[in-house]
């Protein structure tokens, strides 16, 4: 595995010098007249991934749609629902046309007919980035649409519902390897990032592409770096970047108790993992998920406990409302952390702990409620010290610490 | 033994269709218990043979037709 330190890499998506079309034009030139099937071939030996959570190949999602019947519908997903993370908005503020040049890649590939570029309702400083630049395409397809601004809300087939008959809320399907419909369309989603990484493939190449990152994951991404760092922000890394550079790139960590990986369904590291590469694979070996590209480090002066108490409350309150164990399952956990937190814990509690997480795993429509049992048997696992202090009702010093996740709404 | 065709079949909760009415259970507790707030869950063992029947009879007496039965692929 490459691994390019970040101090030696040119980077590629934020350096445009202000959002406008004519500065967009000037720093990365024109889309380059490519057939359809040459920008396939791009895309294809690119391995560009989606950056979005699911880190699928972006090719093979491409094609499911082009092979699915009926018209193609191109879905920009600039949710970004993750309270920590604040890449996608970062983004579109400042390269709103790469992500645009990339979402009219996918459609004129797909031959869609129409681009819709969803945002949070609450999010008007993207969305007024986007509204900008689309006015400087008048010929565009695209449409920007305002959603719900709910966590839940960015999954996928969440927003494929809310176009459909506007109910922003994930929908059961028995096999997800075929793509999201609406009515007769099949539809591609994907994450504003991709896009954007889209637009440089189609511009630069696959070799290009892949001059940075690592061979299963090549390319650079955006990743967002806060809590015990001390230029907390958004900063552009090849993938496989270690952890441990990334928080040098945020200014240095003021002490690693504990980082948050990936988002609030991503999962707990320990310092002890500070080396391991950023990327999809080498998480999973670790237990995490790459997620949207984010760290949350904890320093000493921090609760492991408290701020997973937090993390499950505000994701029992996210759901959809719609699947039993994911309603009932998720505010019991969060009540399990609250008990472990304050130091009242029975004889059961372990046990009652090891049961709900058992309870609630693999049983909605959506990963919604599997993300919370990584987050919290993760979190278990890298705190275990506090765990058993808590446990035996001593709470640690930091319990009453302030709050170094963002629990909005 | 007789090289008998032996369908399987997998099921499946639909999660959000389902309103822990809890009949399921009753029908296949071979398969099918409830957690404590009453959804069922599904042991992932493959259904096959005179389970079969009543696999069907749980499905049929969803109120909410949140239980698929599926045929699974053999294993080649």
């Amino acid at each position: 595995m490459t691994v390019v330190s970040p101090t030696t890499f040119e980077p590629r998506l934020l350096v445009a010098g202000d959002p406008g079309l004519a500065s967009h034009v000037q720093t990365y030139g024109p889309l380059p007249e490519r057939t359809n099937d040459d920008l396939w071939s791009e895309l294809q030996a690119s391995g560009l991934t989606g950056r979005g959570g699911g880190g699928f190949p972006t090719w093979r999602k491409w094609e499911s749609v082009r092979k699915a019947k009926g018209r193609a519908v191109v879905v920009v997903n600039v949710m970004e629902g993750e309270p920590m993370s604040g890449k996608d908005r970062v983004l579109v503020t400042f390269s709103p046309h790469l992500v645009l040049d990339g979402a009219e890649l996918a459609a004129r590939v797909l031959g869609a007919s129409s681009i819709r570029i969803c945002v949070a309702e609450d999010q008007n400083g993207p969305f007024e980035a986007l509204e900008r630049a689309l006015g400087e395409r008048p010929r565009t397809m695209a449409t920007l649409e305002r959603l719900p601004a709910r966590y839940i809300t960015g999954e996928e087939s969440s927003l494929v519902h809310w176009l459909e008959d506007g109910d922003a809320r994930p929908m059961f399907r028995m096999d997800k390897s075929t793509p999201l419909r609406i009515g007769r369309q099949s539809v591609l989603v994907q994450n504003a990032e991709t896009m954007a990484q889209v637009a440089l493939v189609a511009r630069y190449g696959a070799n290009w592409f892949r001059s940075l990152g690592t061979a299963e994951s090549p390319g650079t991404s955006l990743f967002t770096i806060a809590g015990a760092v001390r230029t907390p922000g958004v900063i552009e890394a090849p993938m496989g970047t270690p952890i441990r550079s990334l928080l040098e790139l945020a200014g240095g960590t003021t002490g690693v108790e504990g980082m948050l990986i990936g988002g609030y369904g991503g999962g707990w590291l320990g310092r002890e993992h500070l080396d391991v590469p950023y990327a999809p694979a080498s998480l999973r070996g670790v237990g995490v998920s790459h997620g949207v590209g984010m760290v949350v480090a904890l320093g000493p002066d921090s609760c492991g406990i408290a701020e997973m108490a937090r993390v499950a409350r505000y994701m029992a309150g996210q759901g959809a409302g719609q699947c039993g164990p994911c309603v009932f399952g998720l505010p019991a956990l969060a009540d399990d952390l609250d008990q472990l937190w304050s130091g009242r814990v029975g004889n059961a509690w372990s046990r009652r702990m090891v049961r709900h997480l058992e309870q609630v795993e693999r049983r909605g429509a959506c990963g919604h409620p599997d993300g919370v049992v990584r987050m919290i048997r993760t979190g278990l696992d890298v705190f275990s010290a506090d765990v058993a202090r808590h446990g035996a009702g001593r709470p640690c010093a930091a319990h009453r610490s302030p709050s170094v996740m963002r629990t909005p709404r | 033994m007789s090289a008998q065709r032996r369908e399987e079949y997998a099921l499946r909760i639909d999660p959000v269709a389902c309103d822990a009415f809890g009949f399921c259970a009753e029908m296949f507790p071979e398969r099918i218990t409830l957690d404590e707030w009453g959804y069922p869950m599904v042991d992932p063992e493959p259904v096959s043979g005179q389970l079969v029947a009543l696999a069907r009879k749980a499905v049929s007496e969803c109120p909410r037709r949140a239980i698929v039965l599926e045929r699974k692929p053999r294993p080649v």
